[in-house]
């Protein structure tokens, strides 16, 4: 659905994006992550048209964006990041406007039942006759939302859906993009890693320009699962447990965690890489004839992941 | 572009804006006709249009200062731009509808034309001429603040960029006695809005005059959208 290939921009003597080239195919939803001026912005006003491209190419429902420009566009519904508005327009009155814009549902009839279809999807019922100007930073948002959605495209490109809203307005939008990506594709940054974590099956991360992953969250998990280390929570005490875990191979390395259920005792267990440290602890205390009572293996948040992955790029160029 | 044009026709009336303009055009209309014409006596409008000319100098920056600023300024230059619509199909909209309110403004004149009917058969050909004039110098004007309106983010910037090029416009008689080189003062000479419209204030629809008229607007609708082609290269 969306076909990127060696795109680059350049802002002065600045590389926002250097030859950046991906593809998403239809119904996928991918997140977008970078640290601030990674080129997140750029990749997303480039698909839209809004920005133009240096060199290189981009297809968007097969059409291509420089050759055929308003076919392109036309499949594309597009959450800037900083909503924008005509303030003394209404509701209804915007999304018609947009509606015109899009040439979506052109007879009365047509267009009434979209823009109150539209407005159902993103919970602005009863709101359509208010002033946008008048409206909170969450019913802006739906209203932003809502314009992204006029003409139905195949594609949604949402640049910091939730950002500045509050916790209860940021679970509302979220369980939108859940909706939305059942039936388009739709790419989306953020800079909160848990939502892009909980919502995309994808994850592109940009650094300084450079596209330096693209894989589901669980490959790059596993990338960056680091086996050797566990938690342990043993029934026993401490001088048990770092009895019984010190005759692990590996050279072990225990700490002490405290304790957080009675008569237990938690630790922090490192190996030697290539080792897993939880199959060598259960080993140990099994040996022992101590119960294990959990072990938690590293497993890293998208978080970790994601300064893993700018990190050792970082170290890579250096 | 015709959703464009609905939205900034709409937004003209939705305000004062539109209002105040059309009813500035009518009372200076009103003054200048009941002064010149119902006072002096006659059916001729060639007073009553050259007056209006620099009317239409200064009203025209006001008129048009929001026209490109404000999308800048609110960011909706990018709803514009991810539409499927063309540069071309944006400055054309938001050019025909402040034409259409300009057009509005200027309808006063017929409402004179109509009351000296009432009394004596006004010269209907040199009427008309006046009105042609007065059209196409409004047409050239608003393409032309229009694009100044879209080198700034400041609606008020916007309109002092326009007052001054209509300033500059309305002296470039005086400045070309000013100068002696030829050249200048042809370039001046040629540049003249006055000059260009007084012969339609006297019914005499030149080609040239014309021409003029609808190639400024054309030269400033292009930049216009040269504008926005260059903020879409970043």
């Amino acid at each position: 659905m969306i076909q990127v290939r060696d795109l680059v921009k350049r802002y002065g003597d600045k590389a926002a994006l250097n030859g950046v080239s991906f593809g998403i195919g239809a119904g996928e939803v991918v997140g977008l992550l970078g640290l601030n001026g990674a080129g997140k912005s750029t990749t997303m006003n480039i698909l839209t048209g809004y920005l133009h491209m240096d060199s290189g190419s981009v297809k968007v429902g097969g059409f291509d964006l420089l050759s055929q420009p308003l076919k392109a566009k036309a499949q594309v519904g597009y959450l800037p990041e900083q909503p924008a508005f005509y303030g003394n327009m209404r509701v209804k009155e915007y999304l018609n406007f947009i509606c015109d814009l899009r040439g979506a549902a052109r007879t009365r009839a047509a267009r009434r039942l979209h823009v109150d279809d539209i407005c159902a999807r993103v919970g602005l019922e009863g709101m359509q006759n208010r002033l946008v100007r008048n409206l909170s930073k969450g019913y802006r948002q739906r209203v932003s939302f809502a314009q992204a959605l006029a003409g139905d495209p195949k594609v949604l490109i949402l640049d910091e859906p939730t950002v500045g809203l509050d916790p209860s307005q940021i679970q509302d939008i979220r369980a939108l993009v859940r909706n939305l990506g059942k039936e388009r594709t739709v790419l989306i940054s953020s800079h909160i890693l848990s939502e892009i974590s909980e919502l995309c099956s994808r994850v592109l991360v940009l650094k300084e320009g450079t596209l330096v992953a693209d894989d589901s969250p669980r490959s790059l998990a596993a990338r960056t699962r680091q086996a050797h280390k566990a938690r342990l929570r043993v029934q026993a005490t401490l001088e048990e447990a770092r009895a019984a875990l010190e005759q692990a191979p590996g050279n072990p390395k225990i700490d002490s965690l405290g304790t957080l259920e009675e008569g237990t005792t938690e630790l922090a267990f490192t190996l030697d890489r290539g080792l897993d440290a939880r199959v060598e602890a259960f080993k140990a205390l099994a040996k022992a004839g101590l119960p294990l009572l959990y072990t938690y293996g590293a497993e890293p948040s998208l978080e970790d992941i994601f300064l893993h992955l700018v990190g050792r790029a970082g170290e890579e160029e250096a | 572009m015709r959703a464009v044009f609905k939205r900034e026709l709409r937004a003209y009336f939705q305000g004062a804006l539109g209002f105040v303009f059309i009813a500035v055009f009518y009372f200076f209309t009103g003054y200048y006709y009941f002064t010149y014409n119902l006072l002096g006596g006659t059916a001729d409008f060639a007073r009553l249009f050259a007056m209006l000319f620099s009317i239409v100098l200064f009203m025209v920056p006001i008129l048009t200062m929001r026209l490109m600023s404000e999308d800048r300024s609110a960011r909706t230059d990018q709803i514009l731009l991810t539409a499927p619509v063309t540069r071309a199909g944006i400055v054309w909209g938001k050019y025909l509808a402040a034409l259409c309110v300009y057009l509005l403004a200027i309808s006063g004149t017929l409402v004179t034309a109509l009351v000296t009917a009432a009394f004596t058969p006004p010269d209907w050909p040199v009427y008309l001429g006046n009105v042609l004039g007065l059209v196409l110098l409004g047409g050239a004007l608003i393409a032309m603040c229009m694009f100044l309106s879209g080198l700034t983010e400041s609606q008020v910037i916007a309109a002092l960029l326009g007052f001054a090029a209509t300033l500059f416009l309305f002296l470039t008689d005086a400045l070309s006695t000013a100068f002696r080189e030829p050249w200048l003062k042809s370039a001046l000479y040629y540049l003249s809005f006055s000059k260009r419209y007084q012969p339609f204030t006297y019914g005499l629809l030149e080609l040239s005059n014309t021409a003029f008229f609808l190639s400024i607007a054309a030269l400033f609708l292009f930049l216009c959208s040269l504008t926005l082609e260059k903020r879409q290269a970043g």
